[in-house]
């Protein structure tokens, strides 16, 4: 008994040193020095009076549907998310046609069995594995992870040096920047080389990727020129399918983007009004008073 | 309460009230009539600010917890279906995500003032410990809080803060490891721990709103500080009612505040948060980078400072105790800053060392960036520890007003009301 005691006492208290240590020691994979400067893009939904461009939206969508949709779901959307105000706005019919070309398992029904149906608006996402395992199976180990939340759950390192990053912490304060998830994601869908720089040794089953961490990524480029036809007549290019899949990604995580903005301009100027009406009552009342 | 109540029921019911339970007089007294030194600057509207921001937490976090699922299979995804799918559910949850990073922000900079003007000297020490008490409550509030939604940095974040208390297994072999098996319910983090993370986080807000409710009755009954330090001798000619003019100069702070806050809410939600955050926690896979939020950073590089799990873990715990002894490590005899010739330049020493010891907890601790966290640390515990007692004994204070009235009409040192230039005003 002391011995198993004894046993768990070691076991958990080198599971917490150990923690303890990666907390204290670990550093980021690209320590200072290394980080890669993600460029910053022009998005519309940037800054203070930020938008969504529903035709790139809708680009975006086409792009993940027919490329990223393959390995990679959206598990937190609903395919009448699709038609809500702040997004692609697609029409209800093009939804219904959209969710219908899907296959939802459901059930169980009478007979206690499951049964898979066409998929209606107020269907999630359909996901293109049932589970985790599934996924890792069929990639090789690596888990194509969830994209309902990327573009708010990567965040650049920069490369500033450690006395001017507080300055552009305030920099980034006072323009709103929002946006380095959206950045990361484009510079890592267009950041794949043919051949990595030489030196550089890449592991197998692993490609050469710019921006991604340590450089070495799973996921094959999955775009290339001319591989989706845009039906609006925009340029066919990687970058272009890049931005637009970064778009739609930014909304799929921050569906409510417009609505809070806009919102946000209204509570503004009513609290920059009371804030007013306040300091001048304030000082009426105290001009009276010596202090 | 420690001035005389002016308050006169005028109708019956309020008479029959007064003489049975006297609420509205104690609110009359303590909410209106409360005398206040008329000289207090802006940094004192800040217990104002945070008495809002409480309110703010309360409010939105009791919507929040009708939409949460403290369940770990769902708890992640129960957030998110109220950020899309739930009525203004993103406005309620950003502003209590936003609100704690606020709360702080406002908390930090009322425990500099009362730093500053030594508003914890006589007769303000019980005051002054019940703030220290609200500021511990409201860090574990929030440290709870946090890791309710469930991301990478939750759990991981609660995995090594919990894990800290394994440290007195060096002390009695298995104490440590005891306890925090006992914390979490288990041998990892896992669904019994966020049960009780959530039921503690909401309980400790109302543990929090006691301790402000005696802070102000402390408060009530010594009397309001002010920047000269000079107690308050003739409420008449020195003070004036809490309302209105207090309750509008406090307003006008809170509008100000309410614009920063609402900047951050409806433009740079995320911008205090942490981007692992919106991955689901997964205890498989440790994020390369575990730093808590901003509020913790200077706690967190004094942990990181000492080379012993034990002694990082003592520092930091230290680094809020020794607060509780700030009334009688300071030996000086003038309260403000403001007279304090030598104590001045090290009092803005502190806030560098803070403001430094924050932006290296997020920093990994290796090279120039560990020496600088130790240099810092040593300074935090040395201003206490030694720099408090020592200058209050060696150094000679300025002159000052002899009263608050001085300071109001005269100016500077002398003791001869100048009437004009207060007209002039």
């Amino acid at each position: 008994m002391s011995k198993i005691l004894s046993m768990r006492n070691f076991r958990t208290s080198t599971l917490g040193a150990a923690l303890l240590l990666v907390t204290a020691y670990a550093s980021p994979s690209f320590a200072a020095g290394e980080a890669v400067e993600i460029p910053r893009q022009e998005w519309t939904f940037s800054g203070m009076t930020g938008y969504f461009d529903k035709a790139q939206l809708r680009r975006g969508y086409q792009v993940y549907q027919n490329v990223c949709a393959v390995c990679h779901g959206m598990r937190q959307l609903y395919y009448r998310n699709l038609s809500e105000p702040g997004g692609p706005e697609f029409s209800d019919a093009r939804v219904k046609d959209i969710a219908s070309q899907a296959q939802v398992t459901d059930g169980p029904d009478d007979n206690g069995e499951m049964f898979t149906r066409s998929g209606t608006p107020a269907d999630k996402f359909v996901l293109p594995y049932p589970n985790e395992k599934a996924a890792a199976a069929a990639m090789g180990g690596a888990v194509p992870p969830d994209l309902s939340l990327m573009a708010k759950a990567r965040a650049p390192a920069h490369a500033h040096a450690w006395y001017t990053e507080p300055y552009f912490w305030m920099v980034d304060i006072v323009t709103g920047y929002q946006e380095g998830g959206a950045d990361y994601l484009y510079a890592l869908l267009t950041g794949y080389a043919d051949e990595p720089p030489a030196g550089i040794d890449v592991l197998p089953g692993l490609y050469y990727n710019e921006a991604f961490p340590g450089h070495q990524i799973a996921m094959p480029s999955p775009l290339a020129d001319g591989f989706i036809t845009y039906e609006d007549g925009t340029e066919e290019t990687v970058a272009n399918y890049s931005k637009d899949v970064t778009a739609f990604m930014m909304w799929a995580a921050e569906p409510k983007l417009e609505e809070r903005k806009k919102m946000g301009l209204t509570v503004m100027i009513y609290l920059g009004i009371f804030a007013i009406l306040m300091y001048l009552s304030k000082r009426a009342l105290w001009r009276k008073v010596p202090h | 309460m420690a001035h005389q109540s002016t308050y006169e029921p005028k109708t019956a019911f309020t008479r029959w009230m007064d003489s049975r339970l006297p609420v509205i007089r104690m609110a009359y007294d303590n909410l209106l009539d409360f005398p206040t030194p008329r000289n207090l600057n802006y940094m004192w509207t800040f217990g104002g600010i945070l008495a809002f921001c409480l309110f703010v937490q309360i409010v939105t976090g009791i919507v929040l917890a009708m939409h949460y699922a403290a369940d770990t299979s769902v708890a992640f995804d129960s957030i998110e279906h109220l950020m899309r799918n739930v009525n203004y559910g993103w406005l309620i949850r950003y502003t209590h995500a936003v609100g704690a990073s606020m709360f702080f922000f406002a908390v930090y900079l009322h425990i500099f003032r009362g730093l500053y003007y030594g508003s914890y000297k006589p007769p303000r020490e019980i005051l002054w410990i019940l703030g220290v008490l609200i500021f511990l409550a409201m860090m574990a509030t929030a440290f709870m809080g946090y890791s309710l939604v469930w991301g990478q940095m939750s759990f991981w974040a609660v995995t090594v803060i919990t894990n800290l208390f394994s440290s007195l297994d060096s002390v009695v072999s298995g104490l440590g490891t005891g306890i925090v098996q006992w914390i979490w319910g288990g041998f990892a983090v896992n669904d019994a721990t966020l049960n009780r993370l959530f039921s503690l986080h909401y309980l400790l807000p109302f543990v929090i709103a006691g301790l402000v409710g005696l802070h102000i009755w402390a408060l009530h009954v010594t009397g309001n500080n002010n920047p000269t330090g000079v107690p308050l001798r003739d409420p008449k000619t020195e003070a004036l009612p809490f309302h209105p003019y207090f309750t509008a100069k406090d307003g006008f702070a809170i509008a100000v505040f309410g614009l920063i806050f609402a900047y951050f809410v409806f433009y740079m939600p995320n911008y205090l948060g942490h981007a692992d955050n919106y991955v689901e926690a997964n205890p498989l896979q440790t994020p390369p980078h575990i730093v808590p939020e901003w509020y913790f950073l200077p706690f967190y590089a004094i942990l990181r400072a000492i080379p012993s799990k034990l002694g990082g873990v003592i520092a930091m715990f230290g680094a809020i105790v020794v607060l509780f002894f700030i009334p009688w490590l300071d030996t000086a005899r003038e309260r403000s800053t403001r007279y304090r010739p030598i104590y001045k330049y090290f009092f803005w020493l502190l806030v560098v060392t803070c403001l430094a010891l924050g932006y290296l907890g997020a920093k990994p601790p290796e090279g120039g960036y560990l020496v600088a966290g130790r240099i810092f640390t040593a300074y935090y515990f040395i201003h206490f520890l030694i720099v408090m007692p020592v200058i209050g004994i060696i150094e000679t204070p300025k002159s000052r007003p002899q009263s608050i009235a001085d300071s109001i009409l005269g100016g500077g040192n002398s003791s001869q009301p100048a009437v004009a230039a207060a007209e002039k005003r």
